[in-house]
């Protein structure tokens, strides 16, 4: 059981709001993400939920009870970080059951919990291994482990793939989305990475400077963003962003369209633009361009296309995938 | 950089130096094994002959030998436990966010810079002095009679002294070893339900291990040659009470004028420090390889 209850959580260093008042809520079982370029908070906002923060103002209630000033331990949270951050001298086994042994758990419990751990995540084999002779994606694992042995009502993770190479991310990527499935227990999972975000979470929380944008499903926020920093943030490459004719056609201060959403071609569109550079992966293309009158775009078009540097090229945004925005940013229905 | 002709010109560019380095650590060392040997003493010049090993049966069968051994390692002994004790302390409390941090870091530092005779002379005449000494003012003040310290305490005025001199040494190493210890640990560990007493005990401590070796290895070679803040002070006594090895070889060669003991009773101390050395590496020196 792990339902977790934000109201108007605060944090200040000084005289800078780096949170200036959070509310959100966390269902049991559920896999949030919190996402968010660096220095948006969500690190802060999860060592807040930690505890290893003090929060200035506001309440965390875990299952309905208000944390906010219990030890971190008391809050029957786990937490995977960054750095793993293993305890360099213990051996694997140690380090998994280390925190069972600060909760005084018999040595038969200790050893039935960290066996049953070990073998979730492949780990029976290194048990007498120090941290220093694992590769990353044990360290990684062993980090789990440490959060899983302590049954806690809600694990946090910390950025905790940024540390690997990109083969190991996918792999353990779909490691932690497999065991969120095997455990049911509820999973905050901060992270820079939008790709993550989407891949992972069944709920996503976008931030930007300690305020919450946007709360949703991956695919509400990619298909109906609430304004022009979640429309941008989520979705790669970025979406474009046009003002002038085309943003008066449509009745806004500026539409925008996501690459993968805009027709090529060589003979005609509404758009005339040139190419630049045409990025070729085989799968599918990525051409940005110099849109007239509009300025630098990016498209996404499937397969190969024979399309190269000062190619002129004709673009033609999908009617029903342009989104509208005022001039602030925020987004007005479809039009 | 590593063809055989830079080898070649590395070594030779390197060879007078070693040389240099070679004979004057080799020649006096070999003078001493053959002065150890010989009937040596300055009062009566001229008259050296062979005499053997009857040096060394003199030396090591001398009861000062046994009292300045066991002076010896209990100064070190004690001086080891007090600047790694307290340098733990020290170094955890300076590694706190509180005020006046910079200064108070640069005055623990402070008596590392002091040479041991002045040092010495300090404690001795400010500190120290049954009369004029601020611990006897400061006895005073509490109604208590003054102690002298260098004839009721010899030895523990000394470890006192050399505590004080060595601490800071201490606490820089050990200060700059709790300073690389990762936040995320004792996050971690503070998640894990550890308290600050198991998270001294379990990540704090271990983490140090490599350091307080390094410690304890250095200052074990500097204290077995304790010398002037006892020639400044207790001049070795009362009786044999302050006498550590070197001071012994001390009294030997330059107040008995007896070369030929003193140099056995050097190559004796230069045996017992790889004595000790080995030991200790033994013991601690593991930590090192990790």
């Amino acid at each position: 059981m792990g339902a977790i209850r934000l109201e108007k959580v605060k944090k200040t260093f000084g005289t800078l709001d780096v949170i200036p008042g959070v509310d959100l809520d966390i269902n049991d079982g559920e896999f949030v993400v919190f996402v968010g370029p660096s220095g948006c908070g969500k690190s802060t906002l999860l060592r807040l939920i930690a505890g290893l923060e003090d929060v200035t103002d506001g309440k965390i209630l875990i299952n309905g009870t208000d944390v906010a000033t219990e030890a971190p331990a008391k809050r029957g949270l786990s937490m995977v970080f960054q750095s793993y951050a293993l305890y360099p001298h213990m051996t694997v086994y140690n380090n998994i059951a280390f925190g069972l042994k600060m909760a005084g758990e018999s040595k038969e419990v200790i050893e039935e919990k960290v066996q049953s751990a070990a073998k979730i995540l492949n780990l029976t084999d290194y048990l007498e291994r120090r941290p220093s002779a694992l590769s990353g994606g044990q360290r990684q694992r062993v980090a789990i482990g440490r959060a899983i042995v302590r049954n806690p009502a809600a694990f946090l993770f910390d950025e905790p793939l940024s540390n690997l190479d990109a083969a190991l991310r996918v792999n353990m990527r779909l490691e932690i989305t497999g065991l969120h499935q095997e455990l049911k227990t509820t999973m905050i999972y901060v992270t820079h990475d939008q790709v993550e975000a989407m891949t992972m979470a069944d709920k996503i929380v976008v931030l930007q400077a300690g305020r919450v944008e946007q709360v949703g499903k991956p695919m509400e926020l990619y298909n109906s963003p609430a304004n022009k920093f979640v429309a941008g943030f989520i979705g790669s490459p970025k979406m474009n962003f046009l003002g002038g004719e085309l943003a008066k056609k449509y009745d806004c201060h500026e539409i925008g369209i996501r690459p993968e959403h805009v027709a090529v071609s060589t003979e005609n569109g509404e758009i005339p633009a040139t190419v630049k550079i045409a990025e070729h992966l085989g799968a599918e293309t990525y051409l940005h361009v110099e849109a007239d009158g509009y300025g630098p775009m990016t498209v996404r078009a499937t397969g190969e296309v024979p399309l190269g540097e000062h190619d002129k090229i004709f673009l033609t945004p999908e009617q029903d995938r342009i989104h509208r925005f005022d001039a602030h940013g925020l987004a007005l229905g479809k039009s | 950089m590593s063809t055989r002709a830079s080898t070649l010109t590395g070594r030779i560019m390197s060879a007078p130096s070693i040389i240099v380095l070679f004979l004057w650590m080799a020649v006096p060392l070999g003078m001493t094994i053959y002065f150890s040997f010989l009937r040596y003493n300055l009062l009566s010049p001229g008259m050296e002959e062979w005499i053997g090993t009857l040096n060394y049966e003199f030396f090591l069968t001398d009861p000062a030998f046994f009292a300045s051994l066991a002076n010896t390692l209990l100064l070190v002994g004690s001086v080891l436990v007090i600047t790694v004790v307290g340098g733990i302390l020290l170094g955890l409390m300076l590694d706190q966010p509180i005020f006046g941090r910079g200064i108070l870091r640069l005055l623990v530092i402070a008596p590392f810079f002091i040479m041991p005779t002045v040092n010495a002379l300090v404690w001795k005449n400010l500190l120290m002095d049954p009369v004029s000494g601020m611990f006897a003012w400061i006895a005073s003040l509490f109604g208590l009679p003054a102690i002298d310290w260098f004839t009721n305490a010899p030895l523990t005025s000394i470890i006192i002294m050399v505590s004080w001199q060595w601490l800071p040494f201490a606490v820089l190493i050990l200060l700059t070893a709790l300073q690389s210890l990762d936040r995320d640990q004792k996050e971690a560990a503070q998640m894990d339900g550890a308290g600050p007493v198991s998270i001294f005990f379990y990540i704090t401590l271990p983490h140090l291990s490599r350091a307080i070796t390094v410690v304890v290895l250095i200052e074990t070679i500097f204290l077995l040659t304790v010398f002037a803040e006892i020639f400044v002070t207790t001049g070795g006594g009362p009786g044999l009470a302050t006498t550590n090895i070197a001071f012994l070889v001390y009294t030997q060669a330059l107040l008995q004028f007896d070369v030929g003991g003193a140099s056995a009773g050097g190559i004796v101390a230069v045996i017992l420090a790889n004595i000790v050395a080995i030991f200790l590496i033994r013991l601690i020196g593991k930590n090192l390889d990790k």
